[in-house]
């Protein structure tokens, strides 16, 4: 079972930073629609959703029909309506774009949509009658999550291993929490798994508490949906010091706890990416006075999405570019780093350190990878890190499948529920079942 | 500046801009903020012998989002005392002289309207309007579109009405009938000065899906109703041009039925209307829609050189043709602008599904790039129109005349001298 999660948590302060639909709003919005063909929304989608289905069913007062359009893509439709970044997928290519009219919110109505069901009590999914065969999946973060759901359809029991005592992987312990708080997440995990038929193993970590050779043998076909590893660091004199942190690591505890921010009036976040983005929204959003994101190259080689700095720029978060640490220093606890311009190639500039004053240092430089963890089953492939498989998540090891970030090395969550699908389709097929 | 005025049958009023007979023309001061606001002139609510109404009384189709593109009512004629309204009639005409106001009128015997007509000339109308056409309720009662379908009563009715009446006589014209020309001819047979059309189709607008009774509802039952509103405009400009271009009809048309902007009105005018009376349209969105009405027909008169309506009325007529004279070889083609198209694909999926197969996505076509832009397959395209009315984007598709090479020739031709006709197109 999912360890509950305390209700007094410091994320508890965020409001959604998109607003939502009521009733009236969605259906203007929708009636707006063009109802494409072939739609461009439904192709940026990784779960292929059929958008203009879908918000057709809202404008004719289909609610339910509605929802049913997006779980029978995606099952976590209800929480990618809040975390995709639907600017660069579907909303980004609505044709409107085209026209120079205002693209349609899919995101705001599919959470319309998808809210109702929740709310509702609406369920649309049975398992499938029991083919006997025994599934294991490691991590029940969104991709195991989505390859379990398809699995219990199509008849195979389920055994989900997570290490952690909590479900619902990144989308429980790192969503910046003004899109989606830590709750909903477990609740989302919860409302997959009541299809029936998944056994839940949390605080087992699979490697430790359990071999990779028992659960072979224990299962008939494995799911790998681990996710990625630990923050990596940056290597520099007195990282080790109090308050500097991990990125991954300190959103965690501010998504499932209550994280001690009093002395600090100075934050910086190093890194350019989308955790670094969230990293410096959340801090300014808990009150941090000072908050500074410091990136290697320029502002506009951010890495991470142009519309969510743009939001953190509007947070009053300041930019520090062309910078990057040499080192932390303070005494019981970080005070100030020391940091070089880097000029056009991201090379450090000889004579130029600076400091900056800051009672807390987030790294968000990326997350370190966990594919090594396979690395005792012969077949398996890892590159950099990522478990290699086909198009359909299967590994080169009979049985063994992946899926989500320790596939793709970091993406979406709507990738990992595409990921998830697929694969189970793929062991659907493996374990003899006919294509779905 | 053009010359705005119209007469209809010797009814003059400044534009030809007239509140049709019904809710918005029920009192005096209605009518009179009509009149201030801009309209020419308006067709007071029904008299007769006043009646108890019910609630609720209107409807609505309401289409993707848009609200009442269509309209229907189960209300009857005035409800107010008689005096109460020619007090009032003669309070507006003393006020505003020079606007049109016509009386509506709907009683039984040769002695009522005998009675009527008097009391509302001496009130001061400039025009009495009869209201044949009404269907619902006073219908049931004999009259109403009672009369207007039945050519002989109806003659008959015009011409009392004609004989007792100082002032011009429109007769307006009930669409439920299964052609509108024998009913326009026996109005002019009894001596009307004009007819006014199309007055409510019978219909039932909707459904309460949940009660299981149509809509209006009253307590737990409804009736059918008079349908209106912009989705009825086909219909009316349909039955105007029908009795515009008839040799045996020659006298003046109020056009009525789904006006709701200039544009339509200057389509009833091009079909032969000398004045367009509108009531839906005012009920949804108020007197006020009556300034643009104003100033897009100044504008249009204006660009294409129109100093009075007279130039304009009817114009279209003429075009108004049958099946049978249509060029059969005018070919044309849809042509899809690459610049302004966003790549929706509507026009394909109408095309594949409701046309001839023809608009295919450039994915599909050996000469694909990453484009969305669709390929119309020329050969095939039988140049319907479909594409275009599905486009999102204004003036994106056009339909572009081919030469073909044949000479112009119609069914009617081709059957008596043995025109050359082309090979068909997307028949096979």
């Amino acid at each position: 079972m999912s360890k509950p999660i305390p209700t007094d948590r410091s994320e508890s302060v965020f409001e959604d930073y998109k607003h939502e639909y009521d009733a009236k709003q969605a259906l203007i919005e929708a009636n707006r629609c063009l109802y494409c063909s072939d739609a461009p929304c439904t192709q940026a989608c990784p779960t292929h959703i059929d958008v203009p289905e879908f918000i057709r069913k809202i404008a004719t007062g289909n609610l339910k029909g509605s929802a049913r359009t997006i779980f029978e893509a995606n099952i976590l439709g209800m929480s990618c309506a809040r975390v995709c970044p639907v600017e660069v997928l579907c909303v980004g290519d609505c044709v409107y774009n085209q026209m120079g009219v205002p693209p349609i919110q899919i995101g705001k109505l599919q959470r319309h949509a998808t809210d109702r069901a929740y709310e509702q009590g609406w369920r649309f999914f049975e398992a499938g009658a029991p083919t006997g065969k025994s599934v294991g999946l490691i991590g029940a973060g969104p991709a195991s999550l989505a390859a379990a759901h398809e699995l219990r359809r199509l008849g195979h029991a389920c055994t989900v291993y997570e290490k952690r005592p909590v479900i619902g992987g990144l989308n429980t312990t790192g969503i910046a929490p003004y899109k989606m708080r830590a709750d909903r997440s477990v609740q989302e995990a919860q409302w997959v798994l009541a299809i029936g038929g998944v056994q839940l193993e949390t605080g087992v970590e699979v490697g430790k508490d359990i071999t990779l050779a028992e659960l072979e043998k224990k299962h008939d076909a494995v799911f790998v949906g681990v996710g990625l590893g630990p923050d990596t660091r940056l290597g520099v004199p007195g990282e080790d010091l109090p308050g500097v942190h991990g990125a991954v690591e300190l959103i965690e505890r501010l998504k499932l706890g209550k994280l001690e921010l009093s002395g600090v009036k100075s934050a910086l976040v190093v890194g350019g990416g989308n955790t670094a983005i969230d990293g410096v929204r959340e801090l300014a959003g808990l009150g941090v006075p000072s908050v500074t994101l410091a990136y290697r190259g320029a502002e506009a080689q951010m890495p991470g999405y142009r519309h969510e700095w743009l939001a953190a720029r509007e947070a009053g978060v300041a930019g520090a570019f062309h910078a990057v640490p040499i080192g932390f220093e303070g005494n019981a606890r970080v005070e100030r780093v020391r940091l070089v311009r880097t000029d056009a190639q991201k090379k450090p500039i000889a004579g130029s350190e600076f400091t900056l004053d800051a009672q807390l240092v987030l790294i968000a430089i990326g997350q370190s990878t966990l594919g090594q963890m396979l690395s005792g089953l012969s077949g398996i492939g890892v590159q950099n890190g990522s478990v290699v498989t086909d198009d359909v998540g299967a590994t080169g090891r009979k049985g063994w499948f992946a899926g989500g970030d320790c596939r793709n090395g970091g993406k979406e969550v709507v990738n990992a529920a595409a990921e998830g699908k697929a694969a189970a389709q793929a062991i659907h097929r493996h374990l003899g079942g006919k294509d779905a | 500046m053009p010359d705005l005025s119209t007469n209809c049958g010797g009814i003059r009023s400044p534009n030809p801009f007239w509140l049709a007979s019904a809710p918005p023309a029920n009192s005096g001061a209605q009518v009179q903020r009509a009149f201030d606001a801009g309209w020419g002139g308006a067709v007071w609510k029904t008299l007769g012998v006043p009646i108890q109404n019910v609630s609720s009384r209107f409807g609505a189709i309401n289409y993707s989002g848009t609200r009442a593109i269509g309209f229907n009512n189960i209300e009857l004629i005035t409800d107010r005392p008689l005096e109460v309204n020619f007090k009032e009639i003669y309070e507006t005409k003393k006020k505003f002289p020079k606007h049109a106001v016509v009386v509506s009128l709907m009683v039984e015997t040769e002695e009522e309207w005998k009675e009527i007509i008097k009391r509302s000339i001496d009130a001061g109308a400039d025009g009495l309007e009869l209201n044949f056409g009404c269907p619902h309720g006073m219908c049931e009662r004999g009259m109403g579109s009672a009369v207007g379908q039945e050519p002989k009563v109806n003659e008959r009715i015009t011409s009392w009405a004609v004989e007792y009446s100082t002032v011009p006589v429109l007769v307006k014209l009930t669409p439920n009938v299964s052609d509108i020309l024998p009913h326009g001819l026996a109005a002019q047979r009894g001596g009307a000065h004009g007819v006014s059309l199309i007055n409510t189709i019978k219909s039932i607008i909707a459904v309460d899906i949940d009660r299981f009774v149509p809509e209006p509802r009253v307590g737990s039952l409804s009736t059918n109703g008079g349908y209106c509103g912009a989705a009825v405009k086909p219909i009316a400009l349909h039955m105007l041009a029908r009795l515009a271009r008839s040799d045996d009809f020659n006298i003046p048309i109020s056009g009525i039925g789904g006006i709701t902007n200039w544009r339509d009105a200057v389509e009833f005018m091009l079909l032969g209307a000398s004045s367009v009376q509108v009531c839906t349209e005012v009920m949804l969105k108020g007197y006020r829609i009556v300034e643009d009405m104003i100033e897009g027909l100044d504008e249009y008169m204006q660009s294409h050189g129109f100093q009075t309506l007279d130039q304009l009325i009817g114009k279209a007529v003429p075009a108004y043709s049958e099946w049978g004279d249509l060029d059969l070889n005018y070919e044309t083609i849809a042509k899809i602008d690459e610049k302004t198209c966003i790549g929706c694909q509507l026009c394909v999926v109408a095309c594949h599904d409701g046309a001839h197969q023809c608009i295919h996505p450039a994915k599909e076509s050996p000469a694909a790039t990453a484009t969305r832009v669709p390929i119309v397959d020329e050969s095939e395209c039988v140049g319907c129109n479909l594409c275009k009315i599905v486009c999102p984007v204004p003036d994106c598709i056009s339909l572009v005349p081919v030469d073909n090479g044949f000479a112009a020739a119609s069914w009617n031709q081709h059957l008596t001298g043995g025109a050359t006709l082309r090979p068909k197109k997307g028949a096979h």
